[in-house]
């Protein structure tokens, strides 16, 4: 669905630009893509063997209740009237009631996507801080012993389970040592004191003066995110290696040697200048699928995010409550795909008309 | 010949891989002095290598070896990164054959040119750039303040190359090695670029390398000719006695060049002989 959605996204910003301005068409081509998303999970909740019927009533009612419901739901509707009220309710943000919390949809995301957010942004810091670095001193090192071990320790970090990574850290840093907090976002006797602004309760926190939240929050997030952000890391820095690798052969970087410069010099003013787009495209990537799918990080760590929300829902066939999770993570690879496309014209000039 | 501004005696280049040695460069020795030395040869024959060599820009597998490698005074081979790295560009600059791809894509030109001045001279951005501007005036770019924020995908393959050839002369150099500097231009702005490098060695007294396989065009712009044949120089000549080559391999290059008026038969094959890659003698 990534796939496709970003091949829908690449084709209609190319139709379109040379149709209209630059603002104009990106403005256009959303739209179609979320149009078309739209399109996708109304399909997507046509086929699946869940009925919402039944979802609703159980299957011990009689048929007279069953028709009832029916046609309260409005299935007994033309496909195109149906259609019409599914991108109505939608836009308004109206996804229906959870059956797991038995409050709106929309209120359960409003409360889990943050948790999730705050997490991943801070694994994909950690990702591409650290990979980003470390793979461009691999090229510059070209296979010599920090090469080697640069990529023998990656290749490990990419190839470990996540969560096994995590009970390994939660029984070293949490048990044994104590340099990190135990699971959820807070200790338990600080929950409830923060009400959320952002949703985000690093920054509630700050915001609001509670320090000692503030601390226990983070105690308690470094290690899943880092452990969340060891796979980015590791990719991450592979793939930087590697571009780093293409660019440090091409001919302009003996012009730059020619000048006088020193090979650290080349690598930061001019070779680092030509990998960014290909570094935006992969930690775009990386980050997107860290908001999707942290379900075992935040699984291992009771982290009440968004992936494990997902999860609980799908496991009851929720299909309110999974349709808008769909519907979100469809709207956020937009997103990163939008900002992809504005970064490659800051980088890139060659990309601008 | 006036003083030699370069003197390169036995110079040797091995490429040292698990599986084998390869010797690229063998017992090379000229002089450049301020003039035009071309250096020609096949695919291969490692005239780019000398060029390289002589600013130690190859590949960490090369070993450069050489009796003498003597420039202004210094000992190339005995100086330290950090002293090479003052000669390269401010005392010996080196023009590549394609601006498509010896200019960054992502850098204006003007910032490039800039950078080259402020590597090796510590002054203020304003004052380089100005002196940036003056430098691409030179080079017959008619509106520099334009150029200055262009990129290099924004201009043509003979702009790039008058701006590589800015690039290079804005430190003053003593010695520019261009390395087959018109091969990727079409032949009107091909003659702009020649006329430039020959006023840069007529009026700045410059010393020029010029790697080149074009026999044609060295034979009527270059002082002195060096042939080279599977890693060494198997003739030296003057450009305007060419035609009075005595090595097998230089005839029957010369051979093979077709000729406007001739008949249009078929043109002579080099007959390679096992004895023109046999090592020559060593000069002192």
């Amino acid at each position: 669905m990534r796939r496709g959605l970003e091949a829908m996204m690449i084709s209609n910003a190319g139709i379109l630009r040379t149709r209209f301005g630059t603002g104009l068409s990106l403005v256009a081509s959303i739209l179609v893509t979320l149009f078309g998303l739209l399109a996708l999970t109304f399909v997507i909740g046509r086929v699946m063997p869940v009925d919402p019927v039944l979802a609703i009533i159980g299957d011990e009612a009689n048929q007279e209740t069953y028709n009832r419901v029916y046609q309260q739901l409005g299935l007994d509707q033309p496909i195109y009237v149906q259609f019409f009220r599914y991108v109505s309710d939608m836009v308004q943000g109206n996804f229906g009631v959870a059956i797991l919390t038995g409050k709106p949809v929309i209120d359960d995301i409003i409360r889990v996507f943050p948790a999730t957010v705050e997490l991943a942004t801070l694994a994909i810091i950690f990702g591409a801080g650290v990979g980003i670095p470390l793979g461009v001193y691999a090229a510059t090192k070209r296979d010599r012993l920090a090469d080697h071990i640069i990529r023998f320790l990656t290749l490990i970090g990419y190839s470990t389970p996540v969560f096994w990574l995590g009970l390994i850290g939660l029984i070293l840093f949490y048990a044994k040592l104590g340099w990190s907090g135990g699971t959820g976002r807070v200790e338990i006797y600080y929950t409830g004191i923060v009400q959320p602004i952002t949703g985000f309760l690093l920054i509630d926190s700050a915001i609001t003066g509670e320090w000692d939240v503030f601390w226990s929050a983070a105690r308690n997030i470094w290690l899943p995110a880092v452990i969340l952000g060891t796979s980015s890391m590791a990719y991450i820095s592979r793939m930087t290696r590697s571009f780093m690798l293409e660019q440090l052969s091409q001919e302009y970087v003996i012009t730059a040697r020619i000048k006088g410069l020193s090979a650290r010099q080349v690598v930061w003013r001019h070779a680092f200048l030509n990998i960014r787009v290909q570094l935006v495209t992969i930690v775009a990537l990386a980050y997107g699928s860290l908001l999707e799918g942290a379900v075992l990080i935040e699984t291992v760590f009771s982290w009440p995010g968004f992936g494990a929300y997902l999860t609980s829902n799908l496991m009851i066939g929720d299909m309110n409550a999974v349709m808008a999770c769909v519907l979100l993570v469809g709207i956020l690879f937009i997103g990163l795909n939008l900002l992809s496309d504005i970064l490659y014209r800051v980088f890139d000039p060659r990309t601008r008309s | 010949m006036t003083d030699p501004i370069l003197s390169v005696r036995n110079l040797n280049v091995t490429y040292l891989s698990s599986r084998a040695t390869l010797n690229a460069v063998r017992n090379v020795s000229f002089d450049i002095g301020r003039e035009k030395v071309a250096i020609v040869g096949e695919s291969g024959s490692g005239k780019s290598t000398v060029g390289r060599a002589v600013v130690r820009l190859l590949t960490p597998s090369a070993k450069i070896t050489a009796d003498r490698m003597d420039f202004e005074g210094k000992n190339l081979l005995s100086l330290s990164e950090r002293k090479m790295q003052d000669v390269r560009g401010r005392r010996i600059s080196m023009i590549l054959q394609d601006p498509k791809y010896s200019l960054n894509p992502v850098v204006t030109v003007g910032e490039q040119v800039t950078e080259a001045y402020r590597v090796h001279n510590k002054v203020p951005h304003k004052e380089a750039k100005e002196r940036a501007l003056a430098q691409l005036a030179s080079v017959q770019i008619r509106d520099p303040a334009h150029v200055y924020d262009l990129y290099p995908h924004e201009v043509s393959g003979g702009m790039g190359q008058r701006i590589m050839i800015a690039m290079m002369l804005i430190p003053e150099p003593s010695l520019i090695i261009a390395d087959e500097p018109t091969s990727a231009l079409d032949v009107t702005v091909k003659l702009q670029v020649l006329a430039i490098l020959d006023d840069l060695v007529r009026d700045r007294g410059i010393g020029l390398m010029f790697i080149s396989h074009d026999l044609n065009l060295v034979q009527s712009f270059c002082d002195r000719v060096l042939i080279m044949y599977a890693g060494q120089v198997v003739e030296e000549l003057r450009g305007d006695e060419l035609g009075d080559a005595k090595h097998d391999y230089t005839k029957g290059l010369l051979a093979s060049l077709p000729r406007i008026g001739d008949r249009r038969g078929r043109l002579s094959v080099l007959d390679r002989k096992d004895s023109w890659s046999m090592p020559v003698e060593k000069r002192p």
